[in-house]
């Protein structure tokens, strides 16, 4: 038995028990940024397939809310620092070594560029659309005619920007549960999925919700194969790891994460997705809400108790 | 130059003297410290064995902190010593979650702070103020890379762990067991 304890009696807030640096901000933020990552590579890849016109409300109206996620992203990291006036160094300094970094900068680039997509379908959305500015009028011209190659940065950038939320975590080592490379992948596959959530709630055709539901239904299969092998990679990890994972299983997360991520969030939507796949009259809304919260809370629970899992000496 | 410290957990008891030092010489806001003393007992009584060990930031050769931070805000002083730049630092917190030690805290002022080595201390002369305070002289400060320092000899015919080697951070305090 070991027992440790600080006897000059360490108690520093938000670091003593349990590291608790981080609060809702940081799941908030990179549930935006997978968010609109998924959105965003559906958009972009529906154009390169040459389906845009099948599927209006994945390539038109949900890269709507894109710019708008992605810029309320980068809020609420802004409100998760904590020596605020200083944010401006973010976007003086680049470093490839650190995912604060990069990450950074990449929703720099995307942010601009949804902003010029969403522009590029203005007029196609809202007839009387008029941008009052020649310039922006060639400007969008232009954007038109490119589109094709657009699409390509969207979609490489977007698929970027969905693993990034999860290297994000990944990368600390000093934290057991973040540290394993599945994190990535698997916060990309959740992101893409919690975007195909919000183009059936905003698609008004059967067509293109029966193809985001079959995309979306595939995409929860692998999310549910990447947590267990995830959990089954701990399980046959070091000391550290298994502890990681414990709290997984039987230890306090493990109502939280079953109940909310795992069967709200993910096997029941999919079940309900089946249901409206074979022909019952579900509402679409339903699922689709389910995954969202689902995803949420999937983040927030990693970001918890990732904080808790530490070395143990 | 390599700056290291050894500290002697058989010599140590307790008294939290560093400790204070510490936050008298570099003003730690009330509340928080850069360095502290824990105890671990392993065994079961009446086996039991105690270790003290005066703990503090351990000036990794290979920093995740540095690593991690987006504005260099944390960097390496020469011997090796890591140090957070107030000004640039954004408080982020990225650092704080690398540490393996735990070693870092959130300033009220908003940066993130922890032990300097008392880097200001060091490019006088002098000893950091834990080891230059320690009643029973059980922490050795010194350049590990001057083979006639006292902590390379005290390393040489000691045995000594780090905390964690397994994180991979190449930790600069030894504990001399
Ligand atoms: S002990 Fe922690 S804060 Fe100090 S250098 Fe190592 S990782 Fe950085
Ligand atoms: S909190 Fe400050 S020192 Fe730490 S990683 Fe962020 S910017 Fe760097």
């Amino acid at each position: 038995m070991k027992e440790e304890l600080f006897v000059s009696g360490r108690n520093i807030p938000d670091i003593d028990p349990f590291l608790n640096i981080w609060h809702w901000q940081i799941p908030l933020y990179l549930f935006l940024g997978g968010l609109a990552a998924g959105i965003l590579f559906f958009a972009g890849l529906f154009t390169l397939l040459g389906k845009d016109k099948e599927m209006p409300a994945t390539v038109k109206w949900a890269t709507l809310i894109t710019p708008l996620a992605l810029i309320l992203g980068l809020f609420f990291l802004f409100l998760d620092l904590k020596h605020k006036s200083y944010f401006w160094q973010l976007y003086t300094t680049m470093r490839f070594e650190s995912p604060m970094s990069w990450g950074a900068w990449v929703l720099l680039a995307i942010t601009p560029l949804s902003m010029v997509w969403v522009g590029s379908y203005m007029k196609e959305m809202f007839p009387g659309w008029s941008w009052k500015l020649a310039l922006l009028d060639r400007f969008e011209a232009w954007t038109i005619r490119y589109r094709f190659y657009l699409a390509w940065v969207i979609v490489v950038l977007s698929v970027v920007l969905g693993i990034y939320t999860g290297i994000l975590l990944s990368a600390f080592n000093a934290r057991p549960l973040w540290n394993n490379s599945i994190l990535g992948p698997l916060f990309l596959v959740s992101g893409m999925s919690t975007g195909a959530a919000v183009i059936i709630l905003m698609s008004k055709s059967h067509y293109e919700k029966t193809i985001m539901s079959r995309i979306d239904l595939l995409l929860i299969v692998i999310e549910i194969f990447f947590i267990f092998h995830m959990i089954m990679g701990f399980r046959a990890g070091s000391a550290v790891q298994i502890a990681a994972a414990n709290l997984f299983v039987g230890g306090p997360f493990t109502i939280n994460f079953w109940v909310f991520v795992v069967l709200l969030g993910l096997l029941f939507p999919a079940l309900l997705e089946t249901l409206e796949l074979r022909g019952f009259r579900v509402p679409a809304v339903v699922p689709a809400i389910l995954i969202l919260m689902g995803g949420f809370m999937f983040r927030f629970i990693m970001v918890e108790a990732g904080q808790i899992t530490r070395y143990l000496y | 130059m390599r700056y290291a410290m050894a500290i002697d957990t058989r010599k140590c008891v307790g008294c939290s003297d560093c400790v204070v030092a510490c936050q008298t010489e570099n003003d730690v806001p009330i509340g928080f410290c850069r360095d502290w003393v824990s105890e671990t007992v392993d065994g079961s009584y009446p086996n039991t064995v105690i270790e003290l060990r005066s703990e503090r930031c351990n000036h990794c050769e290979y920093a995740p902190c540095v690593r991690c931070c987006p504005t260099h805000a944390s960097h390496y002083e020469e011997g090796g010593i890591v140090v957070v730049t107030h000004h640039k630092c954004i408080g982020c917190g990225a650092c704080i979650q690398s540490c393996p030690y735990e070693a870092r805290y959130s300033h009220p002022e908003g940066w993130v702070d922890k032990c300097t080595f008392c880097i200001h201390r060091v490019r006088k002369g002098e000893q950091p103020a834990c080891a230059a305070v320690c009643p029973t002289k059980c922490i050795c400060f010194g350049d590990l890379e001057d083979p006639n320092s006292e902590v390379t000899n005290v390393l040489k015919n000691r045995k000594y762990k780090v905390l964690a080697p397994e994180a991979g951070t190449r930790p600069q305090i030894f504990y001399l067991v």
